[in-house]
């Protein structure tokens, strides 16, 4: 009898109230201290065992142990192992990811355009596990065919190209479920020519479907949600900042980045030296990536988030803080 | 000497069972069947309160294992919330989850606890409204529910009495047998209420084995209590029967309005002058079902007052409870209750008219009296529809 449908409900109610005192008052919300601001969008701080340091991770480039081929070309060479592990995403909140090297995402991996790379990947996990860099390389490289088994390790060897923001990620099927648990990190081919100097960061947009309905409940950029609410990104006034922006979301088509108060210049796939749009806002699907660019003129705390409103309130939410002093010592 | 030996007897095999669970859970010796898998986690929630600004949610935790309160969603949305007493729940213990939400009066909200583990427990909030008081205004609202759906229902069922009176001795019969009918209704409408909020009970707790020890429980009760008094059919067993069949029926009423309490207090429905109205006339019927077996009786007006105070007052208890302190495990135990209480009536019932009618018990017109009892219950029930 408690079970009554909304609908079903509304429509007895269109009925007409009997003489019975309603003890129910309209609610004041707004008049209450009801917690509206954005921090009451969950916090509760951060997870102790994340597995990365959301703060530490944005500036964390792996450029390989560099060493030179008599011919000249430099040659990076990257351990990645896959292994299993417990990740806390929110404090309370515990998720058996699959991970290289222990993290979500992945370490970022950089070289530049025309450098040899030689990724050993020994896969410590229960299950197999391949590699898959986007950019050139031969059939035999792709992480497709070659399936990692347990225990084995297998080397990757390609030259970096073409330069721009690529990923790497497994592409052992199901790949949602390799992809979804944690498989996947950034590869920054950089430029012969380098780009202008800037403060760079790595943003990796992703998900979690914590209780494996095909769905994810949270949303974060980096894996932690609400990571930099709680610390946020210290940027400098005036000084240039370059994001290099990734969506690794699954189960969701697309996924967005929002800045407050600034425009950027977007750098699609990282490919060409020139902008293509210049906006506040971009759309990207699965394993879409783009460089922006963009200053901060004004000091003080400016959100980020995704422009999904619900992606924003499940964690992928987070700010700037802008200031004149003190952002190399974080 | 030989009782001594006899207890121990009877205490070896507990001894054993005691010695074997010890085992089990210290030895260790079954944790091959534990397989590494995540323990088993269920989450109920079994009380949502609104005010102003917040959504208080009362958590059981019914599955074998502790669970711990990770996270909790709000439509869609991570919100910062306290727990209260700790996030880890016991087996079978409680938590109080304060959540200050920005909540609409009126429209639907959507709740999700995640446990440490990531596993999602859903609470729908219907239509949101804010929880009343517990004030005097609170239980002045609810006696007037009680009373108009219950207690006033009843009592113009009982004015039937001088009409009774009047008939002939088939026609009494056929009226028992319109409160048999209605009766069998009644049961019905319980076991399946009583059934169906079993499923929101928390796992632990056992809902459907809740129903059958409530319902079969109250019958054994009623019945090892009113088969005392092998009354050869007088007047004295008459009312003894009209006061069971009032209980019975106040034992349901307590269920009714256990469920009207808390679906009006959680904003579930709006009891709109129709649906008054239609309680009252699905309720009077049971007035008549009381005053059938004393018609030919003169009972003094006290008793009368007595019976439908019996049999309409648990509505206002039942009111009072629903909106307070409404629970799934609560109401499944109401119901269940007043369904037992139901069966034992009819079976006495069926004694009476039996006896009366030396054992011819079905005629065309008492066959015709169940039916109409269900008829009226059905055509009165339309006007309450669910």
């Amino acid at each position: 009898m408690t079970r009554v449908s909304r609908r079903e409900a509304l429509k007895r109610g269109l009925l007409g109230v009997a003489g019975v005192a309603s003890g129910a008052t309209v609610a004041k919300a707004s008049a209450l201290g009801v917690h509206t601001d954005p921090h009451a969008v969950m916090t509760g701080g951060l997870p102790a065992e994340a597995g990365i340091d959301p703060i530490a991770f944005v500036t964390d480039f792996d450029y390989g142990e560099v060493s030179r081929r008599p011919d000249g070309q430099t040659v990076r060479e990257y351990r990645i192992t896959a292994m299993e592990r417990t990740i806390e995403l929110m404090p309370g909140l515990f998720y058996p990811a699959w991970t290289y090297n222990g993290r979500v995402p992945g370490p970022t991996l950089r070289a530049t355009e025309g450098d040899f790379v030689r990724v050993h990947f020994h896969n410590a996990s229960p299950h197999e596990h391949t590699m898959h860099f986007h950019g050139f390389h031969a059939a035999r490289m792709d992480g497709v065919f070659e399936q990692v088994p347990p225990g084995e390790t297998f080397v990757y060897e390609f030259e970096a190209r073409p330069f721009g923001l690529q990923v790497y990620h497994c592409h052992t099927m199901p790949i949602k479920r390799h992809i979804g648990k944690g498989l996947y990190g950034a590869f920054i081919i950089d430029p012969k020519a380098p780009r202008s100097p800037a403060h760079e960061l790595v943003m990796v947009m992703n998900g979690f479907d914590v209780n494996f309905d095909g769905e994810n409940e949270v949303y974060a950029v980096n894996t932690v949600p609400f990571a930099y609410q709680a610390r946020p990104i210290p940027l400098r006034r005036g000084e240039l900042t370059r994001i290099y922006l990734v969506n690794m979301l699954e189960f969701d088509l697309i996924n967005s980045l929002h800045i407050h108060a600034n425009f950027f210049r977007v750098f699609r796939t990282g490919t060409s030296r020139e902008p293509q749009d210049f906006t506040d806002t971009i759309m990207m699907g699965q394993g879409e990536r783009h460089i922006l660019e963009f200053t901060y003129h004004e000091t003080g705390k400016f959100m980020f988030h995704a422009h999904q409103s619900e992606f924003a309130e499940l964690g992928w939410m987070g700010l700037f803080d802008v200031r004149d002093e003190g952002v190399a010592a974080e | 000497m030989m009782a001594t030996r006899r207890w121990l007897w009877f205490a070896l095999p507990l001894g054993l069972l005691a010695a074997l669970s010890l085992l089990v859970v210290k030895g260790g010796t079954l944790s091959s069947l534990r397989r590494g898998l995540p323990p088993v986690e269920q989450l109920a929630v079994d009380q949502v309160r609104l005010t102003p600004g917040h959504i208080v949610v009362g958590v059981v935790n019914g599955g074998p294992d502790p669970v711990t309160l990770a996270q909790v969603m709000v439509d869609d949305a991570f919100w910062t919330h306290a727990v209260a007493p700790q996030r880890t729940i016991p087996r079978l213990g409680r938590a109080t989850v304060d959540i200050p939400y920005p909540w609409v009066e009126g429209e639907p909200h959507h709740l999700k606890l995640v446990t440490s583990n990531g596993v999602t427990f859903d609470h729908e909030i219907a239509v949101a409204a804010t929880t009343p008081a517990a004030d005097a205004r609170y239980f002045l609202s609810f006696t007037l529910v009680g009373l108009y759906v219950g207690v006033l229902p009843v009592a113009i069922g009982l004015v039937w009495l001088p009409f009774l009176k009047r008939l002939d001795r088939r026609w009494i019969h056929f009226a028992l047998a319109l409160t048999g009918g209605l009766l069998v209704f009644l049961a019905f409408e319980a076991l399946q209420e009583a059934l169906e909020t079993a499923e929101s009970v928390a796992g632990a707790f056992q809902g459907t084995g809740l129903v059958a020890l409530a319902t079969i429980g109250t019958w054994l009760l009623l019945q090892a209590f009113s088969g005392r008094g092998k009354g050869e059919g007088g007047r004295g067993d008459r009312i003894r029967l009209a006061f069971l069949i009032a209980l019975g029926i106040g034992l349901h009423n307590l269920g009714e309005g256990l469920a009207i309490g808390a679906a009006y207090a959680q904003g579930a429905v709006s009891l709109g002058a129709f649906l008054i109205v239609g309680f009252m006339i699905h309720n009077t019927t049971e007035g008549l079902g009381i005053v059938a077996p004393i018609a030919q009786d003169e009972p003094p007006l006290r008793t009368l007052a007595l019976a439908g105070l019996l049999a309409g007052g648990p509505t206002i208890l039942g009111a009072w409870l629903g909106g307070l302190a409404y629970s799934p495990l609560l109401g499944t135990l109401c119901l269940g209750v007043g369904a037992g209480a139901i069966l034992q009536v009819l079976g006495v019932l069926h004694k009476v008219v039996a006896r009366e009618t030396q054992g011819a018990i079905w005629t065309p017109l008492n066959a015709l009296g169940v039916a109409a009892g269900l008829v009226i219950m059905y055509s009165t029930g339309l006007l309450v529809a669910q």
